[in-house]
């Protein structure tokens, strides 16, 4: 997970003639007859389709679920000496801070913390100038992107999500919890990380309609995302400003909310705020999203495409 | 295919010896990699800002470890200072490694896009040509941050200096490289059979080094020891490391077992090649 995950992360993505094959999107590939343009039964076939698209690749799933596996024990081990050497560090017990980590490894490609998915489809489209094409169809671009993301994320979640989970559960005494509300809530936060990240991912793709490359201003998020997700370290540890900057910033949405309300550490009113919080920065960064496209696309037209 | 290069096709009189081959393939990597860095110097905002990002993703680690120790003295036993020193060794050896050969993962990615074939038609060492495919200068990142850390650990280490001491630092970063390195091929050439498994090489090279980056204390002793006679990671820096920080080996394993990087290191790079070997005569081309 981690950081090498910095750079394990930044070196292993290469676009360009190697990724082509992979990334292009199969906007044709569901049956006939086709949903009417703009209606939900159209988005949910870009999502159903989008799920099946991710689960075609299987070695690369089972190797990413591996990975994450590996990752969730070596960090699992240091978690336990820094708990044993301050039990009850963050609030939270030994138990908890051990499932923190097996949570964000099984949230990690869901929430897409390195980036990826559907931004790397978009980011060859502005190298290739089939955006332009984009535009033009008859349904919300950015709508019909995001609905290929949360597909992608359903499938990940299911695929990339149980099986280090499971590992985790058989090697390690975990805190999960019985109570079915806890896991709706979990869910329904988990749903809002994706859309948090998808307004992220978003905006540093619409970057390429002014920088033609937008893997610069990718790194630099992907720094601040991994640190201040929770991906790294529960964002409780944080001292003092940092702290504070982690604690207003969106992506906290990302693991730290999502981890706090399956652990039990959010219940109740504390649970609905980290909801609402979300659910804030969805909405803005999603509406902001649309501002920024929208103002992107006046400049492609004006320079006639 | 790749009896177009390695095959009978070249008459054994003319084969040039191992030296000759291996100079060979150090100027095809050479000319590779300058020829990417080249054409990634044009864009000079872009290479600078990607080279900060990466010097501070990897710093993150370190960070994380530090933020650790601001709410205890040791992890595992170990003293901030010790485990910058295991941060040090570890990252600096995978750095080194990945700024040679990193690019080698991307195998899979050509191999469907049907660019292997390209490359083995070249005159030139097919793995030469794919270790500085796409080099990056900017991987340079990792290299000078683990440096650092590596510089500040010995400077507030209470070691006491003998020679041998002196020697294991030194060579430390070569052998654990090489390791790594071993690593990096070794399961890369699994993509030729299993085209899509380029992550599954993050968990022994990024993992490892993350594995690495903590004391043995921290963890199981089944694991450790798979460090030892499993995948050799331990002697990239846990092994010397006890020597160097004067520590118990928990393993119990005799003393010649710190001294013996370069023999595991030989190990790796002959398992790797064989690997390597093995997958490139399997390698039959999409066809693409």
């Amino acid at each position: 997970m981690r950081t090498d995950p910095c750079d394990r992360k930044s070196t292993r993505r290469h676009h360009g003639d190697i990724g082509a094959a992979r990334t292009a999107p199969e906007p044709t590939a569901d049956p006939a007859p086709p949903p009417a343009a703009g209606s939900p039964a159209l988005y949910r076939a870009v999502a159903a389709g989008s799920f099946r698209r991710y689960s075609t690749y299987r070695a690369a799933t089972l190797a990413g679920a591996f990975t994450n596996t590996v990752f969730g024990f070596v960090l699992a081990y240091t978690f336990l000496a820094l708990w044993r050497a301050r039990p009850g560090l963050g609030g939270y017990d030994t138990a908890q801070a051990v499932t923190f980590i097996w949570i964000s490894q099984a949230l990690l490609a869901t929430v897409a913390v390195f980036g990826g998915g559907f931004q790397d489809d978009i980011q060859e489209r502005f190298r290739t100038g089939d955006i332009a094409i984009d535009l033009y169809r008859p349904v919300d671009f950015q709508g019909w992107w995001l609905a290929g993301d949360l597909g992608r994320a359903a499938f990940h979640l299911l695929a990339r999500g149980i099986a280090p989970a499971l590992a985790g559960a058989l090697a390690f005494h975990l805190r999960i919890p019985r109570d079915p509300l806890v896991w709706g809530a979990f869910l329904l936060s988990v749903l809002l990380a994706v859309v948090v990240s998808f307004g992220l991912r978003f905006l540093v793709a619409l970057t390429g309609f002014w920088l033609h490359d937008s893997d610069g201003v990718r790194a630099l998020v992907l720094v601040v995302t991994l640190f201040f997700s929770g991906m790294l370290l529960p964002i409780t540890l944080f001292p003092g400003p940092l702290g504070t900057a982690a604690a207003v910033l969106p992506f906290s949405g990302l693991i730290q909310i999502p981890a706090d309300i399956l652990l039990g550490h959010r219940t109740g009113p504390a649970a609905a705020t980290g909801l609402a919080f979300q659910l804030a920065w969805a909405l803005a960064l999603v509406a902001l999203g649309r501002a920024v496209l929208a103002a992107a696309t006046r400049k492609v037209v004006v320079q006639g495409g | 295919m790749a009896d177009l290069l390695h095959g009978p096709a070249a008459p054994p009189a003319r084969r040039p010896g191992h030296v000759a081959r291996a100079r060979w393939a150090a100027r095809v990597w050479w000319l590779t990699a300058a020829m990417w860095t080249r054409a990634l110097l044009s864009y000079r905002t872009s290479f600078v800002l990607m080279l900060l990002a990466n010097t501070a993703t990897t710093s993150l680690d370190f960070v994380v470890i530090v933020l650790m120790f601001r709410h205890t003295a040791t992890l595992g036993g170990w003293t901030l200072p010790e485990l910058g020193f295991l941060y040090g060794t570890s990252a600096l050896a995978l750095g080194i490694a990945n700024l040679f050969v990193g690019s080698v993962d991307a195998l899979g990615d050509r191999i469907r896009a049907g660019t292997l074939d390209t490359m083995l038609i070249r005159p030139a060492p097919v793995l030469a040509q794919l270790c500085a495919e796409r080099f990056s200068l900017r991987r340079l990142g990792r290299t000078v941050q683990a440096a650092a850390v590596l510089a500040w650990s010995l400077t507030a280490l209470p070691v006491h200096w003998t020679a041998d001491r002196v020697l294991l630092v030194a060579v430390m970063p070569v052998f654990g490289s090489i390791i790594f390195g071993s690593v990096f091929v070794g399961f890369s050439a699994v993509q030729f059979w299993w085209g899509e498994a380029r992550e599954m090489q993050n968990s022994f090279t990024y993992g490892g080094a993350t594995l690495l980056q903590y004391p043995p204390t921290v963890f199981a002793k089944e694991l450790v020891a798979g460090t030892v006679f499993g995948l050799p990671l331990a002697f990239v820096n846990w092994l010397p490391a006890l020597r160097v920080l004067g520590r118990p080996d928990p393993l119990g394993l005799p003393t010649a077992f710190q001294y013996a990087s370069p023999l595991a290191a030989a190990l790796c790079v002959l398992a790797a090649g064989l690997a390597w070997r093995a997958g490139l005569r399997a390698y039959q081309g999409t066809g693409s």
